[in-house]
């Protein structure tokens, strides 16, 4: 047993190619599924993963040969092949995709099974070892394995940087890729055959039950960080490959301890945590984001209902007792007392005893936000034609949201009107 | 293996078996196909696998009834996730599936090769089952009546509740699948149904795990029921024949098993897969092979109405 240093350093001979054949491996996965899952397909690739074992069991049969180029090649035909039946039932027939995937996948994967067991039932000698293919077997990676290995990374790597601008148009937008004349079935079939080439090599590392992760799991993942597929690239390459790394340690380092599902489970985690933390596209950040706007929204209707009660004796900088703006709009009271203490903090408002007022700067705030208001009816009422009863709950929403550039938009379309749909004043 | 070729009691246990795995998951399936949700059948298949490694740690596998439970809930948990992280997070769905269950059965073979010397199971189990061990472990009662196979009265007792739960929720089942919306108007839950038709896919899951395996099940969840689906549009009729078809899978793969010396279970998944291509190459309907007739037809027709 060694340390991590050992192990990392690539010191041991035994891990060496270990490490370096599960990392290729991981790439290629990581690369083709990223375009994968942009195009919705992840789940055909959990098919083919399945699918490939029918062509390992055969091309031993025919061959009777362990070597892992022509079980590969059988492994790519039949992985081939159920793209191809997919293909086949969803355009031939009512079935629908996720069936056809289903049909696919088990009807393949029982025929390997089918076919394992006719192997393992027979006289064939040297026929063990077979079954890895099915949970993998990092651990038997050797130095002609990784050169193998090592090729079809260069491949995949050289025909993504080939043809990455039809991939990147074919995989975010497809009906435009169609439009503007690109041969999209071909490049269709480029990317059906580097998929298929990443699985069976990569079933060397998980299995064939657990290949369908090392596709999607990491490109999830990767999206959750990036607008930019060129850093989503990058980024499922490197989580991925920090899946591998850390799945062969923990198999090095602990007795009994299987590569591929730990490899499978330390991306995972990564996944749940981009989706859990991720800025922007997160669970947290979306929550805060939604927690924010909720927090302005109300801080917002409070300047307003001291705008209305104002508008309503024509003095807007009285004091007013939070009986007053509870009885133009309502509020719970806690919310209100937070909120009105929040935009006397912003020195929005001022506070004498237990009366409140707006200041100048909240006055122009209030304005600001009851004009939007009023243009954004108006502007419902005379462009879209809906009735004035209509349209306040809408504007209601939207005056919150709207941007200085369209509110100038607004006035120009409107030539700065003086009234709103319901005859209030609308100040500038 | 000569002495399986005589159709003797253990053949007609296992035929059997196979014939309760395939009835209740080609019930089960119908459903599943028409609400466009075979992967997420797949998804359960694989997902049940660490609550069944842990409820076998916890428990002893001698006390099936808790494992069985335990187990089934972990199948309907997946589903759970499996929603929760396409809603709260907007990931697509087929993206969650594939990492949710992949997670779940990577856990689950962990377990497995943990605890190899705890658990009886082993990773090919896993996939293909042992089917040909069922006649073995027997119930024996306390006063020493044998009451055959063990695994035959789990499976038995699963594929009843399936078939009443069909039979009484038919209508609920029905309107959900087809129209959800006139569904919610008349007061039906589809969430309530949704969990109801999950909860006994991963029960027949879990109670097919030690004879076909987790994978094989996605067969007999997907495969007659899509065979069915291209000979009918009648509920009813798809039912039937979806059980029928599992049925004759089971008990021409069972043979095909014994001529090829292969596993049963993979045979009978196989087989399947034959009826569903027979179906889909001849079926009257919709099959490939009458496209060209049906077109002429429906080219006649169209000048009949002209004239």
């Amino acid at each position: 047993m060694g340390t991590f240093i050992d192990f990392i350093s690539l010191s041991d001979p035994t891990s060496r190619y270990v490490i370096i054949g599960i990392i290729l491996l991981t790439i290629n996965a990581s690369l083709v599924g990223s375009f994968a899952f942009l195009r919705k397909k992840s789940l055909i690739g959990d098919a083919v993963a399945h699918s490939v074992l029918p062509g390992i069991c055969l091309a031993f049969l025919l061959f009777q040969t362990k070597n892992l180029f022509i079980l590969l090649g059988g492994a790519a035909i039949t992985g081939w092949l159920s793209i191809l039946s997919i293909d086949l039932i969803t355009a031939h027939s009512r079935i629908k995709a996720d069936a056809a995937i289903g049909i696919a996948l088990s009807v393949f994967f029982a025929l390997g099974i089918v076919l394992l067991t006719i192997i393992q039932n027979s006289a064939i000698a040297s026929q063990s070892g077979l079954d890895h293919f099915l949970f993998g077997k990092a651990a038997s990676i050797t130095r002609d394995d990784v050169r193998y290995f090592a090729i079809v990374t260069l491949i995949i790597t050289a025909v993504i940087i080939i043809f990455y601008k039809p991939f990147k148009l074919i995989s975010f937008n497809q009906d435009f890729a169609v439009s503007i004349g690109l041969p999209v079935r071909f490049y269709e079939f480029i990317l059906s055959i580097i998929t298929v080439m990443s699985i069976a090599v990569g079933i060397q590392a998980v299995g064939v039950v657990l290949m369908a992760a090392l596709l999607i799991t990491p490109a999830a993942a990767a999206r959750y960080w990036t607008n930019d597929l060129r850093i989503m690239l990058i980024l499922a390459v490197v989580v991925s490959a920090i899946g591998g790394v850390g799945g062969a340690y923990i198999s090095y380092s602990a007795t009994n301890m299987p590569t591929g599902p730990w490899i499978i489970v330390i991306i995972s985690c990564i996944a749940f945590l981009s989706f859990a933390f991720a800025p922007n596209r997160g669970i947290v950040s979306k929550m805060w984001i939604q927690y924010q706007n909720r927090k302005q929204i109300l801080l917002e209707n409070i300047l307003k209902a001291f705008y209305h009660v104002g508008e309503k004796d024509n003095s807007f900088l009285e004091m007013r007792k939070p009986e007053d703006i509870l009885n133009r709009r309502e509020f719970s009271f806690s919310k209100l007392s937070e909120g009105l203490n929040k935009l006397k903090r912003k020195g929005l408002l001022e506070k004498q005893n237990n009366e409140w007022k707006l200041s100048s700067e909240g006055l122009s705030e209030a304005k600001r936000i009851i004009r939007l208001h009023r243009l954004w009816e108006l502007y419902l009422t005379q462009y879209l034609n809906i009735a004035e009863d209509h349209v306040h709950d809408d504007a209601e929403a939207i005056e919150h949201v709207l941007t200085p550039e369209i509110e100038a938009q607004l006035e120009k379309l409107l030539d700065f009107p003086s009234t709103d749909p319901h005859g209030k004043e609308i100040i500038y | 293996m000569e002495n399986m070729l005589q159709f003797d009691i253990d053949a007609f246990w296992i035929i059997l078996t196979g014939t309760l795995v395939a009835v209740s998951a080609s019930l089960l399936g119908v459903f599943l196909i028409l609400r466009k949700m075979s992967m997420i059948g797949d998804a359960i298949s694989h997902a049940v696998l660490p609550g069944i490694v842990i409820a076998f740690l916890l428990t002893n596998s001698s006390s099936q009834i808790p494992m069985i439970i335990g187990a089934s809930l972990v199948g309907v948990l997946a589903t759970f996730l499996i929603e929760s992280l396409h809603r709260k997070s907007k990931l697509q769905t087929d993206a969650s599936i594939g990492i949710i269950f992949t997670f779940l059965f990577a856990v689950g073979i962990i377990l497995v090769s943990q605890y190899t010397g705890q658990v009886d199971l082993d990773q090919e189990c896993v996939l293909y089952g042992e089917i040909a061990f069922v006649p073995l472990d027997r119930w024996v009662t306390a006063s020493g009546i044998d009451l055959g196979p063990r695994n035959i009265w789990t499976l038995g007792a699963c594929c009843l509740a399936i078939i009443a739960t069909i039979i009484i929720g038919y209508k609920g089942l029905y309107l959900t699948t087809f129209d959800q919306t006139f569904a919610a108007s008349l007061g039906i839950s589809t969430v309530a149904w949704h969990y109801t038709l999950m909860t006994g896919v991963s029960l027949t899951t879990v109670v097919s795990f030690e004879s076909v395996g987790a994978i094989l099940v996605v067969a007999f969840l997907i495969v007659p029921a899509s065979t069915a689906y291209l000979l009918t549009d009648d509920l009813k009729i798809m039912l039937i024949l979806a059980a029928l078809i599992g049925f004759l899978s089971v008990l021409s793969g069972y043979y095909v098993a014994v001529y090829l010396d292969a596993s049963i279970a993979a045979c009978m998944a196989l087989m399947s897969g034959v009826f569903f291509a027979i179906a889909f190459l001849f079926s009257p309907g919709y099959g490939i092979a009458f496209k060209g007739r049906r077109a002429k037809m429906g080219l006649q027709k169209d000048y009949s109405q002209q004239l």
